[in-house]
């Protein structure tokens, strides 16, 4: 792990990625009761990139995501209960139930959309980002995408743009070396993928998406630098999907990723290394883990009894909100 | 041809004639100069042909920051315009031919139309797509087609067509200043036709048919460039004692059916015109909610004038008897309403028919355009 300086606040680092994996485990721990009825795409193993790179953000900044983005809308400051209360298509959901989980929301947040068609949302956030230059505001967009988003061609439209008008948008590469099921290297020639983003004028950083830290101190160089006018920056960060594409369960028994065992994961699991810092270099004891485990667990189940105890939402408003006024 | 007075019927301003084209050109200065929030984005736009002038003189008064070169690539630009209409712009994007719009279609129809609706109204897109049909001097199967109905099945756009200089003024400000994308969908073979146009911003509505000509013998339901053609025909017929109700859509989504709906209660027949093919096309559309309201007051079938079922071609050899014209208009109402043949048909054929070169819109067009 790369090592801790003063402008790394660990803590707030990992009760994020906290947040984020207890809030998706009670997902996967809840489906099997198939009240949840729309696809979710878990993104338990990559938390730190969520959490590293929003943690550099202001409110005022924002972010766009993906089919699996509950990581970045909670790492945002994304609400919570209407989160959970949108995956159980419920009225009080950040989309009403008009989106479920591929679809999620917060604009006071900052996090201003996601959407499930791969690439959707990269130009989105560069014209955001061209609204802010225009506007003259030093605020940033970001947009978290896949290694498989890099083979779209918006992607590459879109980082032409932004590079030509040095538009103030942080393109976040979560490269997990898998698109569904089919590996990178059945999709791309072996070349790096940052140095095509290089190629189209972008600033360029790689790191372990595993190591919060990592990715916390390259996303504050990266959002520094777009902040200050140089231009759009590119963060690729590896990382690897512990569950399966879509759904609650872990997929072994497929045999696509043979290497696959629960050691493998948790070799890589970006809380487990954090914890090992947290005790070394913050003197955290066992006490300070349980109590931060015991409010976010709290905040999580919450979330769950506000979805619970939330109406639907009424069939006849259904059309609703097809056109704006 | 007559000009909507259905609107802004206080207006006191200076007429004066402009064609179609300036018609444009105006909206968007004039609009520009009120609303910063307003940029005009495309390729050629700040060019020195400016998408056939309809963009002159922007750059140079609103600067390179509101009137935007492109690179060339629709979707992701469409993807940076939606991304701009969602941070409080209002963006102009133009194509100079609707063609090239087909490489957006993801970004129009996944993002631009759905946003609102799936993030329950808090976020909206106010975006115009200026997109001209390219018709004409051999454009061939790629640069001419009538896509409009292809937009106008998706839920969340709006899809308008105006004839007029005073509609494509009045209808491309109201398309800008709407909170919901509108494909704003220009024939090309309008620019050259005059009309007046008053010197002051004004709108007319995105909703609302028009009844060009009133006649009690048969509805003509049409939109764009049709309507020229029908009006052509409806003189001749009218000399002939056939008096023809002329419908301009003006917009294909929503359709204000109800102008169609009173105008059959009168006439009990319905001719329907496109300028785009007939599978799955707005004159079907027209027809079905015509016949699902008002079958009753129907004397005979209704029948519409379309392309036919296949791409255009680019010779003119070829392409001549491809569209559909005032002559074509003239055989589809005397069918209707002269079943006996009891009017000279190869007369009034005669009259209507084209002498000049049919491939351009008038002899004053010379190629390349």
């Amino acid at each position: 792990m790369k090592s801790v300086d003063s402008t790394i606040d660990l803590p707030a680092l990992y009760h994020s990625m906290l947040r984020i994996r207890r809030a998706e485990e009670a997902i996967a721990n809840r489906y099997h009761e198939q009240e949840m009825r729309c696809p979710v795409h878990l993104c338990i193993g990559e938390e730190a990139i969520a959490s590293g790179v929003c943690a550099n953000l202001k409110l005022s900044d924002v972010v766009f995501g993906n089919h699996r983005s509950h990581g970045h809308y909670l790492a945002k400051g994304g609400n919570l209960n209407a989160m959970i209360a949108e995956i159980y298509g419920k009225a009080t959901g950040c989309c009403g139930g008009r989106g479920g989980s591929m679809h999620l929301i917060d604009n006071p947040a900052g996090f201003a959309g996601a959407v499930p068609i791969v690439g959707g949302t990269v130009p989105l956030a560069v014209g955001a980002g061209w609204s802010f230059k225009l506007k003259q505001k030093e605020h940033v967009s970001v947009v978290f995408f896949g290694d498989g988003c890099f083979e779209e061609g918006v992607l590459h439209e879109a980082m032409n743009f932004a590079a030509l008008k040095k538009i103030p948008t942080i393109f976040v590469c979560e490269n997990n070396g898998m698109s569904v099921y089919t590996p990178l290297v059945e999709r791309q020639p072996i070349r790096s993928i940052s140095g095509i983003a290089m190629a189209h004028g972008l600033g360029v950083y790689t790191g372990d998406g595993n190591d919060v830290v990592e990715v916390a101190h390259l996303a504050g160089e990266a959002v520094a630098k777009a902040r200050s006018g140089e231009g759009p920056q590119f963060l690729e960060f590896k990382t690897y999907r512990w569950f399966g594409h879509v759904g609650h369960e872990f997929d072994d028994d497929l045999g696509y990723r043979p290497d696959e065992t629960q050691q493998f994961r948790e070799d890589r699991c970006p809380l487990k290394r954090a914890v090992q810092e947290l005790i070394q270099k913050f003197g955290w004891s066992d006490k300070d883990f349980a109590i931060m485990e015991e409010n976010v667990k709290a905040e999580v189940e919450a979330a769950f009894q506000f979805s619970f105890a939330s109406p639907d939402p009424n069939p006849q408003t259904s059309g609703d909100h097809s056109y704006a006024e | 041809m007559p000009s909507s007075t259905m609107d802004n019927k206080n207006l006191k301003t200076d007429m004066r004639e402009l064609n179609f084209g300036e018609a444009l050109q105006e909206a968007q200065q004039q609009i520009m100069e009120r609303d910063k929030s307003v940029m005009v984005i495309g390729e050629g736009v700040a060019d020195p042909k400016s998408i056939f002038r309809t963009t002159e003189g922007l750059v140079e008064q609103f600067g390179p920051d509101r009137v935007t070169e492109m690179p060339l690539a629709e979707n992701g630009m469409t993807g940076v315009c939606i991304g701009l209409a969602m941070s409080g712009f209002r963006p102009i994007l133009v194509h100079q031919r609707i063609d090239f719009a087909l490489l957006s279609l993801d970004q129009l129809i996944n993002n631009a139309a759905k946003l609102h609706y799936v993030f329950n109204g808090q976020v909206t897109v106010p975006l115009v797509v200026r997109m001209l049909i390219g018709r004409g001097w051999g454009q061939g199967p790629q640069h001419a087609q009538s896509l409009q109905s292809l937009f106008a099945h998706i839920p969340g756009l709006k899809v308008v067509m105006p004839t007029t200089p005073y509609d494509a003024k009045g209808m491309l400000i109201s398309a800008i200043e709407d909170n919901n994308p509108v494909m704003f969908i220009e024939h090309r073979w309008l620019y050259h036709l005059k009309g007046d146009v008053p010197k002051d911003l004004y709108r007319v509505p995105l909703d609302k048919a028009n009844v060009v000509k009133k006649g009690k013998h048969i509805t003509v339901v049409t939109y764009s460039h049709m309507t020229i053609e029908a009006i052509a025909a409806a003189q001749v017929l009218a000399e002939y004692g056939v008096e023809v109700e002329i419908i301009d859509m003006r917009t294909v989504r929503p359709i204000d059916i109800a102008p169609v709906l009173a105008s059959v209660k009168n006439t009990g027949l319905l001719l329907v015109l496109d300028t785009g093919w007939a599978s799955c096309g707005v004159s079907g559309e027209i027809m079905a909610r015509t016949v699902e309201n008002a079958f009753q007051h129907l004397k005979k079938p209704p029948k519409r004038i379309t392309l036919p079922d296949h791409p255009a071609p680019t010779s003119r050899h070829l392409a001549d008897e491809y569209y559909p014209d005032a002559e074509t208009i003239v055989q589809g109402v005397l069918s209707l309403v002269d079943e006996e043949q009891k009017l000279p048909a190869q007369e009034m054929y005669e009259r209507v028919r084209r002498t000049s070169l049919r491939d351009i819109p008038n002899p004053a067009y010379v190629g390349p355009f």
